[in-house]
């Protein structure tokens, strides 16, 4: 049977990536459905309650900036909240929420279900279904079909789901969840290649059972913060407290000795696990002269007893898990509600993705979040949001929107999946991005706001506050610059004042900025005709003009980078003709199929002759075509 | 299209009267007002294009004269690239052609990669589509050649030495990196006194490595040695000694060298190029006058400096001139004319030339020449040398190296001033690329994996 209904697009799975893909999709005018194994799951947090920190905290920012929820979602929903690495400069200083998971998920289901244009359904999908080589709709498990023209899959960890804890395994989506079986088969008939990931989770303890005094607490900072340009700062809100405990040599002891149970060294596990997000079980093996480990206790919600215990992820049997948890000074007497397990998932080599996250096999077919090899919350719902836009673009013959490594961790992110591909699952880090100090949580609506205005996602009235605060911003900019300060009595006593050295010769207000010791605040005595303006506009000038010359730096990196970036393939092009290139490169420009000259210098193997040989191809069939044309005329 | 300025020496390497430094690109003519003086000293406003110059290319530190030259200007579209292009003809030696090379260097050119002029003369359409193929199995067949050349240098002791390095810098960044990613798992002890320490270290042994890289050079390029002391004290005579064949005219008459000669000469197995200078004294003859500036020019760029002196004279006020201009550079007193009663005051000379080592010669019996050559290879190779060690040695290598130094240099200063990690990330980062070149790795993946290699990190 076909449903009668045809969408634009349809969306399976409902996690993070999901959530901002069908909204996106809805949000830029397309008829969409949302199709979820489990309607109570929606935006579940399967592991910790955190969402944010160094590079994870951009890619929220940069997903509202484009007119995302995440960071909308979060702010509703968090029980604290810290500004972490202040005591570095503000391109690497990332926000860090902890939310309540029930509350977060009941937000964004609220949300999802007043989207215009959006319907929200349960059913497991079995098929992709096409035609030739463009996609069609979805048949799910009860036969019925959906057709559309366009499919996103965002089904996180459960193709073909296999849960370990000890000795037991067996097939589950998550923890009390079905596993998609049939759909990782459709993908492989198909023609898609799949690997194999593993990540696990730490197990859960009732809060009433611990003893708290053993702890050190952390307390939420109760300083306006916010993720969302569009909340505003929030305070005053009831806040959770973290506690910080420490696992002993007597915890070390226990794991060392049920080894041989763990199935991760018996070698019952196959797919690769994250090396940042280490098993408890691993740290004490790669790690044998360190003494203890940190374990941060997180409350899950305003409402629930349950305590994630953050540094104990673990696969071990149950009844090991109970004896390292009591083991930790504090916990000797905590009840577990639910174990640790580790999680074997199949997932889509992202190579076989193009940067707008459509599949270069089947049309109209794209693949977002966890399914391409990633992990977090932040990077599912970040290829989510880039899914949905290129879906919709594409449906309405507008241009695809991929963002570029010196414009977004976005960038970054999917240009690192399709490019290199990844064989653990993949987590942002602000060292991957080379552009970092451009890269800020600060200023990621000027890097992306007038995007996301173009494709629709941005209200005019918000896009009408944006406008104003970039202005506010360029002009506070150009006035520091300007005024001069000549070193007058008056002046080389207020920086002596300011414990800063005198003048030599006039500068500008924006040079003493420029000083290390010197922060807008501190020099306003020198700065009397200073207009009256918002925290957030003032910590982006400062930001501009005190790390100018790094900055500048950066800008002339980014445009090199660009300028080959900008160089395109055809989509047709025919590698087996270019006669020079090497065979190794030719294969993997075969098998990557770059979109530009930027993408395929970042193949690994493909070496500098290749890209050379690349571009004088390039040139020639351009040139071919421009006299071709002028013969015709 | 592309819009930075390249150069490259376009004349094949080594023996040559003559060799040409091509730039080309939007920079050229830049740089070539920048370097270039016409020989009455002028700056050229204005270059026409087609038109030869005759003039000099300047140190841009210190405005000395390199070399004196002839420079060719083809402004775009009527040159081979079709973008601007700076021909400079220089003397064929190496050392003022790597000086020349280095000063475009520094004014913002930087060096081609193998075939890039015929890369960008197709680019920009001067050669035809059947020409496309051609170009492509050439700058294939070069590079690869290079490649192999540079796979061959790199093997042994100072590829491993420079990845070692690289590793070192890695391992820095990796405590910077994973103090900004996992900024609760990683504990801030004494980072930076740490960081900086180690840095300073990294410094110093690169500019070891500079510093035998430049030996390297020596080796493959040959060193310059220049003959000089005031007329008829034998130093063509000399020179003969050293070639072993007479090839500069030795006559009784004082200033038959008139201008500079020049021959490659073996010394100790190292390739030397030397200078016989005319002698150097107040003269009115104008075409011997033009030859004693010229040895004047010689002396400036010359690795090292022989001053040869008369044995069987007293000195004079031109000797000890010389002798003084002679202490600010490595040089080499020799006393010749040793068959001859001795009238010389050593005592004096020494102290008008501390630091240079003085031997007796002489050139008419050969009496003394082993110990001067062997003299003059152990202060070109520093003495304790070892052959295998010296494989740093194309100019692209170690421009390399500078640039590494360059910005761990800047990355103390950064700490210094108090600059957060990701700043001083940056400089980091260049240093870590800048070696990579070299050895041909990337520094992000592998910083990403010592991060967790290096620090238990995550939840």
């Amino acid at each position: 049977m076909i449903y009668e209904k045809r969408y634009d697009i349809i969306v399976i799975g409902a996690g993070h990536a999901g959530c901002e893909a069908a909204l996106a999709s809805a949000r830029m005018g397309c008829t969409t459905l949302l199709l979820t194994i489990n309607l109570d799951s929606i935006a579940l947090l399967p592991c910790n309650c955190s969402i944010g920190g160094p590079a994870k905290a951009q890619l929220v920012r940069e997903i509202d900036a484009l007119g995302g929820e995440m960071g909308r979602n979060i702010d509703k929903s968090f029980t604290h909240i810290r500004m972490l690495n202040l005591s570095k400069g503000p391109a690497v200083q990332a926000l860090r929420a902890q939310v309540d998971k029930k509350h977060y998920q009941m937000e964004m289901k609220h949300t999802l279900e007043t989207q215009d244009r959006l319907d929200i359904k349960q059913a497991m999908v079995e098929e992709i279904l096409c035609e030739g080589s463009a996609v069609t709709g979805v048949r799910v498990q009860s036969g019925l079909e959906y057709r559309s023209q366009a499919v996103i899959i965002a089904v996180g960890t459960f193709m073909e789901g296999l849960i370990h804890i000890g000795e037991t395994s067996f097939p589950a989506g998550r923890a009390g969840e079905f596993p998609s079986i049939s759909l990782a088969q459709n993908l492989k008939y198909l023609g898609f290649r799949l690997g194999r990931l593993k990540t696990g989770t730490p197990p859960r303890i009732d809060a009433r059972t611990i003893d708290l005094s053993q702890g050190k607490i952390q307390e939420s900072e109760d300083v306006p913060l916010s993720f969302s340009y569009t909340t505003g700062p929030i305070s005053g809100r009831g806040r959770l407290s973290c506690w910080l405990m420490e696992t002993n040599e007597q915890t070390h002891r226990m794991i060392r000795d049920n080894l041989h149970r763990s199935p991760l060294f018996s070698g019952r596990i196959k797919g690769m696990g994250p090396r940042y997000c280490p098993s408890i079980e691993d740290k004490v093996v790669r790690f044998p002269d360190k003494e203890r480990h940190q374990v941060f206790l997180e409350r899950e919600g305003w409402n629930t007893s349950e305590v994630y215990l953050q540094g104990l992820s673990s696969s071990l049997p149950e009844d090991v898990q109970i004896a390292v948890v009591h083991s930790v000074k504090g916990l000797e007497k905590a009840e577990l509600m639910r174990p640790g397990y580790a999680i074997e998932y199949d997932f889509l080599l992202p190579v076989q993705l193009f940067p707008t996250l459509e599949t270069k096999l089947i049309k109209g077919l794209y693949a977002a979040g966890q399914i391409n090899g990633t992990s977090g919350y932040e990077e599912a719902a970040a290829q989510g949001i880039m899914a949905g836009i290129n879906a919709a673009a594409a449906i309405q013959k507008l241009s695809p929107l991929i963002l570029l490594r010196s414009e977004a961790y976005i960038g970054v992110l999917i240009d690192d999946l399709v490019t290199k591909g990844t064989e653990e699952p993949y987590r942002m880090l602000t060292s991957r991005a080379e552009y970092r100090l451009i890269l800020r949580q600060g200023n990621a609506d000027l890097r992306l706001t007038e995007k996301g205005y173009r494709y629709g996602l941005i209200l005019e009235e918000r896009y009408q506050r944006f406008a104003i605060r970039r202005e506010m911003i360029e002009l506070e900019t150009a006035r520091l610059k300007e005024t001069r300060l000549r070193p007058t009595e008056q002046v080389q006593r207020l920086l002596r004042d300011l414990g800063s050295e005198g003048l030599g010769k006039a500068v500008s207000l924006a040079d003493i900025l420029k000083r290390p010791d010197m922060t807008y605040q501190r020099m306003a005595a020198l700065d009397t005709a200073r207009p009256p303006l918002p925290p957030d506009v003032i910590s982006e000038t400062e930001t501009e003009i005190k790390y100018e010359g790094y900055i500048e730096k950066q800008q002339h990196q980014v445009e090199q980078y660009q300028r080959l970036e900008a160089r395109l393939i055809p989509e047709g092009i025919d590698y087996d003709a270019i006669s020079s290139l090497s065979r190794e490169g030719r294969e993997k420009l075969k098998g990557i199929r770059p979109v530009s000259v930027g993408q395929a210098s970042r193949i690994a193997g493909l070496t500098p002759v290749d890209i050379t040989i690349l571009i004088v191809h390039l040139e020639q069939q351009r040139l071919r075509a421009l006299k071709q044309r002028e013969k015709r005329s | 299209m592309e819009r930075d300025t390249i150069v490259a020496v376009s004349t094949p390497p080594g023996e040559g009267a003559l060799a040409i430094i091509r730039i080309s690109g939007q920079g050229a003519v830049e740089i070539a007002r920048s370097l270039f003086r016409t020989g009455s000293a002028g700056i050229v406003e204005t270059f026409e294009s087609h038109r030869v110059y005759y003039g000099f290319i300047l140190d841009l530190k210190d405005g000395k004269k390199i070399d004196e030259v002839l420079l060719t200007v083809l402004l775009a579209p009527r040159s081979y690239t079709r973008e601007d292009t700076i021909e400079i003809s220089a003397h064929g030696g190496m050392q003022p052609v790597r000086e020349i090379l280095r000063q475009t260097l520094s004014a913002g050119a930087r060096l081609a990669e193998p075939g890039e002029f015929t890369k960008r003369a197709f680019l920009n359409g001067r050669l035809d589509l059947a020409q496309a193929e051609a170009v492509m199995s050439v700058i294939r067949s070069r590079t690869e050649a290079g490649l192999k050349s540079a796979v061959s240098q790199l093997r042994g002791f100072l590829s491993r030495n420079i990845e070692e390095l690289r590793r070192e810098i890695i391992g820095l960044l990796a405590l910077m990196e994973a103090e900004i990613d996992f900024p609760e798992d990683v504990e801030l002890s004494a980072v930076y006194d740490e960081s900086l320490k180690k840095i300073q270290g990294l410094i110093r042994k690169l500019d070891d490595l500079i510093a035998s890289a430049d030996k390297g050079r020596i080796l493959q390029e040959g060193a310059s040695l220049a003959i000089v002391g005031k007329p008829n004290v034998g130093k063509s005579s000399l020179l003969n000694r050293l070639l072993r064949e007479a090839r500069a005219i030795v006559t009784e008459i004082p200033g038959t060298t008139r201008d500079v000669l020049e021959a490659m000469v073996n010394i100790g197995g190292v390739p030397v190029r030397a200078f016989d200078t005319a002698g150097i004294r107040a003269t009115t003859d104008r075409v011997e006058r033009i030859g004693v500036e010229r040895a004047r020019e010689v002396i400036l760029q010359a690795d090292i400096l022989l001053l040869v002196l008369d044995g069987s004279q007293p000195l004079t006020e031109e000797d000890s001139v010389l002798a003084a201009e002679c202490a600010q550079k490595r040089s080499i007193l020799v006393i010749n004319k040793r068959d001859l009663p001795q009238a010389i005051n050593k005592e004096a000379l020494t102290e008008m030339a501390p630091g240079s080592s003085l031997l007796h010669i002489s050139s008419l019996t050969g009496e003394g020449m082993p110990a001067l050559e062997a003299e003059i290879a152990s202060m070109l190779l520093g003495g304790e040398i070892v052959l295998e060690h010296i494989t740093v040695a194309n100019i692209r290598q170690v421009e390399a190296l500078v640039r590494a130094t360059e910005a761990l240099r800047t990355g103390r200063e950064a700490i210094l001033c108090g600059q957060p990690a990701e700043i001083t990330a940056v400089d980091l980062h260049d240093a870590a690329d800048a070696l990579g070149e070299i050895t041909g790795e990337t520094t992000t993946d592998d910083v990403v994996d010592r991060i967790f290699s290096d620090f238990c990190v995550g939840k």
